[in-house]
């Protein structure tokens, strides 16, 4: 063992290379490091988040789908609802309808038959007139009396 | 032919270069060990520097996964055992780790490598160690730098007062009778963690590097025998080594700032 002054030498190489390596070596390369430790961490906590938003989001859409469903029900059920209403409208407009019509052609008929009627009258009137006439002529006239009643007998 | 123990010491022998003009003494430099260092920690610097300039947060390379495991692993032990903040622990650790550890590569090299590449270029007879780590000298630098900053963390720390007043009344008391006998345990307690920090790795790598010498001494048919497991096992010692003087410094940072 014979210790010199490569004691001091080697000292020296040893402060030289320890300051370089804190300098120039370490913290670029610790960083580096401590730089894709992070980003791990950031990955996975993401991933983490994304699976909570997916079943959140999952919840979500099995909530909007229900309510949609209840919805689609009611829609339908209102549409049956007032198509029913609409038919029974429309056979309740058309019963009227047919009443009115029904009623009209009743006073329509009775009308014409009441007009028939007065026609019929006035023409069994005229002719009662005429036979009358007849009648009265005939009493001047004896022996044609007779045949001329039997011809309005017949007339009638 | 050298004999044996020729051979042995030349292996053993750094490329000293004096800096007073006498020969020995303090002021000279181990050329090799200072070289190989500044080699191997230009090539971790650079290596390390050149995939942090380049890193990617996604889809990273092949090699840049192979950086990322080590830079991991140091920043795990660093949490796990220093529990306050510091900016400088860390890349002091990843320094130790991947400086230490380049060290201890080199004695996966065969040993007579670079005797072989001194013959070819023409210097039969130079020296030149390429393990820096079993040199005391690069143990002793690194755990005596690591001494300075458990004293410079304890002071910042607890203060200045507080720090001189652990020493003085802990572990037995704070009476006045006990103060040198706590003295004398803290600063064995301070002495004792660069010297077993520096001899550990010093110990491990000189003694990997005498056997795998005394290895080279065998008949060269039967080298491979005991070379290749002990190269295996040497493997795992060259790793563990470089981590336990990671390990060590970082959990003596982190009881220099913590009340006993």
């Amino acid at each position: 063992m014979d210790i010199n002054a490569t004691l001091i030498g080697q000292a020296i190489t040893f402060i030289i290379l320890v300051l370089f390596t804190m300098k120039f070596v370490w913290p670029p390369l610790n960083g580096m490091l401590e730089e894709r430790a992070k980003r791990i961490a950031d990955g996975l906590a993401a991933a983490e988040e994304g699976k909570k938003q997916l079943l959140n989001a999952e919840s979500k859409v099995a909530d909007e789908l229900k309510k949609v469903h209840a919805r689609a029900n009611e829609i339908v059920a209102n549409a049956e609802k007032l198509a029913h209403q609409t038919i029974d409208d429309a056979k309740l407009k058309a019963q009227l309808e047919a009443d009115k019509i029904i009623a009209n052609a009743k006073s329509q008929l009775e009308q014409d038959l009441f007009r028939m009627r007065e026609d019929l009258r006035q023409q069994v009137s005229d002719l009662v007139i005429k036979g009358a006439e007849q009648v009265v002529r005939a009493e001047i006239d004896k022996s044609r009396h007779e045949k001329l009643l039997a011809q309005l007998k017949a007339e009638l | 032919m050298a004999s044996t123990t020729e051979y042995i010491v030349h292996h053993l022998t750094f490329n000293n270069v004096t800096l007073s003009g006498n020969e020995g003494g303090f002021w000279s430099l181990h050329i090799d060990t200072f070289a190989m260092s500044a080699i191997l920690g230009f090539l971790f610097i650079a290596i390390f520097a050149i995939v942090a300039r380049r890193a990617k947060v996604e889809a990273p390379g092949k090699f840049q996964l192979f950086i990322e495991l080590i830079v991991d692993m140091v920043n795990t032990q660093v949490r796990d055992i220093y529990h306050g903040k510091s900016k400088l622990i860390a890349p002091l650790s990843l320094t130790i780790f991947c400086w230490v550890f380049l060290f201890n590569l080199m004695d996966l090299l065969p040993v007579d490598l670079i005797s072989w590449v001194n013959h070819m270029t023409g210097n039969p007879e130079a020296h030149w160690r390429v393990v820096p780590s079993a040199d005391v000298n690069t143990t002793f630098a690194m755990s005596l730098s690591v001494l300075v900053l458990i004293i410079g963390y304890s002071i910042s720390a607890k203060g200045l007062g507080g720090w001189t007043k652990e020493v003085f009344t802990k572990p037995f008391g704070s009476s006045p009778i006990l103060w040198p006998v706590n003295f004398i345990f803290q600063m064995i307690e301070l002495v004792s963690k660069p010297i077993s920090l520096a001899l550990r790795l010093f110990g491990n790598m000189y003694a990997g590097e005498l056997i795998f010498i005394l290895i080279a001494l065998l008949p060269a048919g039967a080298q491979w025998a005991l070379g290749g497991p002990w190269a295996i096992f040497h493997i795992l010692i060259i790793t563990l080594q470089a981590f336990v003087f990671m390990v060590l410094t970082i959990v003596y940072l982190s009881l220099a700032v913590e009340d006993h």
